[in-house]
């Protein structure tokens, strides 16, 4: 497995890993999905050179941040995980009292010149932080440890899913729990855990918002919302189900062109891929993304220090919970969350975090081959 | 590694780590199979069915954006309407020489260089049987010249939109506020469902405090499209409510008569009923046509609004700080009476300055009193009687009795731009200038001078305390609301405030007594200019406040001064004396005697409501 992986690598290729720390077969799957990304997105929009050039502006920018990180040596960012960490809370904290309001969410801090989500970026301190928490002590943790790192999952996922961002407040706590699982935490109390969780189901419930609640019952009988996330649903299925195996054509999908589809550029870009391009195109997007969060995987086994595992497993966990999520929510077997399409979809800030996430796993990528040197 | 965890085991935790891995890759792996599973169940199994509901779907929802809600003023006058406004809008399919079609186009109705520009961007993403916005707000010449020649035009034609509109114009500009295109950080902070088909959004004033209240919810409706997307014709319809009807407090007659009586100062008047605190009157002068805002303002005009030296777009009523010199008078004498530092008919001795024991610095006055009490001090408004007040009270009484009273803070009055004013104090001073207080600072602060700032609308609810003799409410422009249904024409309950209690409320009295002096007797400073011929008591208190200090043995000339130099002109009061029905602040700017200029000013807006308000 490590050996087929290294043997596929060039000397040009090796050079650039060398110099730039670069990983080639994480950079490329990454640039095909973004270019996929661009065609679905000049369709989705129309055409609109506004919204491609801003696309293209967050790309660029995330290329950047990605570059810089993977020249970053991974140790310095083990022992700055713990600031990062409290600092992102101290700001989720900000937002909560002074945080700007928007949409009935409170998420937003506006920082003077520009403004940012906290929430957002917890998606990176968050197994930073348990990666630091579990590197200096022997695993598999005992339950001491792991009260500890449920306190410091909790108390961001609390304040997240408060503001409210469920969506967000999601994919922190699977970012954080995919740390605790992989630090080996031992099946029985997984089991006992997951037995717990399900029955909070129902309180979960009762602390739901009304437009959260909505969303699940939703799910259930979308014909209950035909304005809102029923009609999403029902409109985005149609769009997927008519795409058939080989799709209507780049630019001729209907749903998405006459504006039946909602969000299309944003949430739902993914219903506009499935009709245009058909099961032929979606399985290829599948193949693709797979390949990139199984180059994560490979990378994390390889790493060489219980940082570096445990952070390169999370992150590329993390990558596969929003595709998955997105998708699922898409196609209707899961609630709609407000997750967007990894890469393809327009806007929001996740596109600069997963790919300072990417630029994580190529500094822990290369730079084991420095150290081991 | 730390002494007391020796126990890392790393080959074992590799080898633990490898097998987590490997499950949750197999976890990604199944999961991924479920995706492509009902991917396929969608695509291949359900197809048919898909593909037939795709054909079929002609049916589309379009969003119906609510109507605004109106502003009316405390008679029905109307402050804030929706009226159809004509635009020129061009269908692309139908036009065959676009640039040939603008070019003869801007020989009829001129278009500028930023319209077509803007023009040429729609033109790109709408689709060609969508009618595309040429030209907004078209007047009613360029309505009459494009009808005579509208046949030369095929695929232009003129649509009503519904905009905004202010008929008070410039009048009630600071006071409603306005209305102008949605931004994107706007669009950001709002629920994008409920704005789907909104352009326009409160920017300023009641319009963006009651955004949400004004704003309605919209509707939509189901219309049948064509194979190419056209609209065929409307299946179901599901109204939008329309936003609430305000009705604001302010009369607008008022408003105009204080606008008149400011007669081109730049300034600031409030006036509001001291038991509901409804604004009667929020004047800031210079104003602005609200109007032009909400068609899209130009670069250049809008650049020359912001940058004018009278800065016409700020709201002096609300965000406007000014010290307010000796119109605190009137607290102040209650404080000291409240802490038993003075006694209403206690004489001082003055001798026109004031100087601090040890010191050798000479507080001025503006003119020696000679022998003064309490009532003397108010009415002539002796500055030595207070500088001696302040010092006996201290600057940590005198800051926590002017605290009861509001200053310091906002009153949080139902609109923009509120600014807090400052309240000096110890720990206000070490927190912003990082320095002891001194007792010279006291002084200037006994007389509304030095650090201490009020906006007019603090004033205003100061003159309103004094005239329910510390009942306090929050200042508030929304009356009531107007609903269509008829319900809920009652006034809004006012919304009470923590109230100045007095150990002994006897001390009211002599107070507001002296206000009345400073009008009605022949030496108070304001009634040479309002109070020989009075329909009405009236208490008040003239103030005149420094823009520019004075160093040590100066003399104040006027005439010398620059105009920008000069002094602020302040007036606070209230009447009917013995049952106060109107309290109001004046600020003057560059105004200069408060007695002279800022007190006519209250007097016509008191005449007005309280003479004339049968008429």
């Amino acid at each position: 497995m490590y050996d087929a992986a290294a043997g596929e690598e060039g000397a040009a290729g090796r050079l650039l890993q060398r110099l730039l720390g670069l990983d080639l077969l994480l950079a490329a799957g990454l640039l095909l999905v973004l270019a996929l990304g661009f065609v679905v997105l000049y369709s989705a929009s129309g055409g609109n050179p506004d919204m491609l050039y801003r696309q293209g502006l967050r790309a660029a920018l995330g290329l950047t941040v990605m570059l810089v990180l993977a020249r970053f040596p991974h140790p310095h960012l083990c022992q700055g995980s713990p600031w990062i960490y409290f600092l992102v809370v101290l700001s989720l904290l900000a937002v909560m009292f002074f945080g700007q309001v928007s949409n009935g969410a409170q998420r937003w801090l506006d920082l003077g010149l520009f403004r940012f989500q906290p929430s957002e970026l917890m998606k990176l301190a968050m197994p930073m932080m348990l990666a630091w928490y579990f590197a200096e002590r022997p695993l598999p943790p005992r339950p001491r440890e792991l009260a500890v790192a449920g306190v410091i999952l909790a108390v961001p996922v609390v304040l997240i899913a408060r503001q409210p961002d469920l969506g967000t407040a999601l994919l922190v706590a699977g970012s954080g729990l995919v740390v605790i699982f992989l630090a080996g935490i031992r099946w029985r109390i997984l089991m006992g855990l997951a037995a717990a969780g399900l029955a909070m189901v129902p309180l979960l419930w009762h602390f739901m918002h009304d437009y959260q609640r909505q969303r699940v019952l939703t799910l259930l009988n979308p014909e209950s919302d035909p304005l809102g996330a029923g009609y999403h649903i029902i409109q985005s299925k149609i769009a997927i189900g008519s795409g058939g195996v080989y799709g209507k054509g780049w630019l001729n999908g209907t749903q998405s062109q006459l504006e039946f589809l909602p969000e299309r550029s944003t949430d739902f870009i993914f219903a506009v891929f499935a009709e245009e391009f058909g099961l032929f195109g979606v399985l290829v997007l599948l193949a693709l993304y797979l390949f990139i969060i199984l180059r994560g995987l490979v990378i994390a086994v390889r790493a060489q220090d219980t940082y570096a595992r445990l952070l390169a497993g999370s992150l590329s966990c993390t990558f596969f919970i929003y595709v998955f999520v997105n998708m699922g929510m898409v196609s209707g077997l899961l609630p709609v969350v407000g997750v967007p399409l990894p890469l393809v979809s327009y806007g929001g800030t996740s596109m600069v975090t997963l790919m300072a996430a990417f630029g994580m796993l190529m500094s822990i990528q290369s730079h084991r081959r420095l150290l081991a040197r | 590694m730390s002494l007391r965890q020796p126990l890392k085991n790393h080959h074992q935790e590799q080898r633990l780590f490898l097998t987590r891995v490997v499950i949750v890759a197999i976890g990604v792996v199944l999961l991924f199979g479920v995706l492509a599973v009902r991917m396929g169940l969608l695509q291949v199994v359900g197809h048919s069915h898909f593909a037939t509901l795709s054909q079929n779907n002609r049916v589309r929802l379009e969003v119906l954006p609510p109507p605004r809600g109106l502003i009316y003023d405390r008679h029905g006058r109307l402050l804030a309407e929706n009226r159809p406004a004509y635009q020129l809008e061009v269908i692309p399919e139908q036009v065959d020489d676009m640039d040939d079609t603008l070019e003869r186009l801007s020989r009829i109705i001129p278009l500028s260089d930023v319209e077509i520009r803007r023009f040429r961007s729609l033109l790109e993403r709408k689709r060609a049987f969508q009618s595309v916005p040429l030209k907004l707000n078209l007047d009613e010449d360029a309505l009459a010249d494009f009808a005579v020649n509208r046949h030369r035009f095929p695929g232009v034609d003129v649509h009503a939109r519904v905009a905004r509109h202010y008929p008070q114009g410039a009048v009630m500009a600071h006071v409603v506020g306005y209305v102008g295109r949605i931004n994107e950080r706007e669009l950001a902070e709002v629920d994008a469902d409920r704005y789907a088909g909104t352009t326009h959004i409160g920017k300023t004033g009641v319009e963006r405090h009651y955004e949400s209240v004004l704003h309605g919810e919209p509707g939509y409706q189901k219309v049948e499209v064509n194979a190419q997307g056209r609209v065929l014709r409307v299946l179901e319809r599901h109204p939008p409510r329309p936003g609430r009807d305000l009705v604001l407090g302010i009369d607008v007659r008022l408003q105009r008569v204080a606008q008149e009586a400011l007669s081109g100062h730049a300034g600031a008047v409030v006036a509001m009923d001291p038991h509901s605190g409804e604004v009667l009157a929020m004047v800031s002068l210079p104003g602005f046509d609200p109007n032009r805002f909400v068609h899209g303002i130009s670069f250049s005009a809008y650049d020359a609004l912001r940058t004018d030296r009278r800065q016409p777009l700020f709201n002096r009523a609300l965000s406007g700080q000014y010290p307010p010199g000796s119109t605190l008078k009137p607290v102040i004498a209650l404080a000291g009476l409240e802490h038993e530092v003075i006694r209403a008919g206690e004489v001082m001795h003055t001798h026109g300055y004031y100087t601090l024991p040890n010191h050798s610095r000479r507080y001025r006055d503006w003119k020696n009193h000679g022998a003064v009490d309490m009532d003397k001090a108010i009415t002539q408004s002796s500055d030595v009687y207070f500088y001696d007040l302040g010092h006996e009270l201290g600057i940590d009484r005198l800051s926590g009795f002017l605290a009861r009273f509001g200053l310091g803070k906002r009153t949080g009055i139902d609109s923009t731009g509120e600014r807090p004013g400052i309240l000096p104090s110890r720990e206000w001073k070490q927190a912003t200038h990082d320095q002891p207080w001194y007792p010279g600072e006291t002084l200037i602060t006994a007389i509304g001078q030095g650090y201490m700032l009020t906006t007019p609308m603090q004033m205003a609810s100061v003159a309103a305390t004094l005239a329910t003799r510390g009942e306090r409410v929050q200042p508030r422009l929304l009356r009531r609301y107007a609903d269509p249904d008829g319900g809920s024409a009652h006034p809004l309950h006012p919304v009470p405030l923590t109230e100045v209690e007095l150990n002994d409320p006897g001390n009211w009295a002599p107070v507001l007594e002296s206000m009345e002096h400073v009008v009605h007797q022949r030496n108070g400073t304001a009634h040479g200019a309002i109070g020989s011929d009075l329909g009405y008591r009236m208490a008040g208190k003239t103030g005149t406040s420094q823009v520019f200090s004075l160093a040590d043995g100066e003399e104040y000339d006027a005439e010398e001064l620059a105009f920008y130099l000069r002094d602020h002109a302040l007036f606070i009061g209230f009447a009917p004396a013995k049952d106060p029905r109107i309290a109001v602040a004046v600020v003057v700017e560059h105004g200069g005697s408060g007695g002279a200029v800022a007190a006519p000013v209250a007097r016509r807006v008191m005449d007005a409501y309280l003479l004339e308000e049968a008429s």
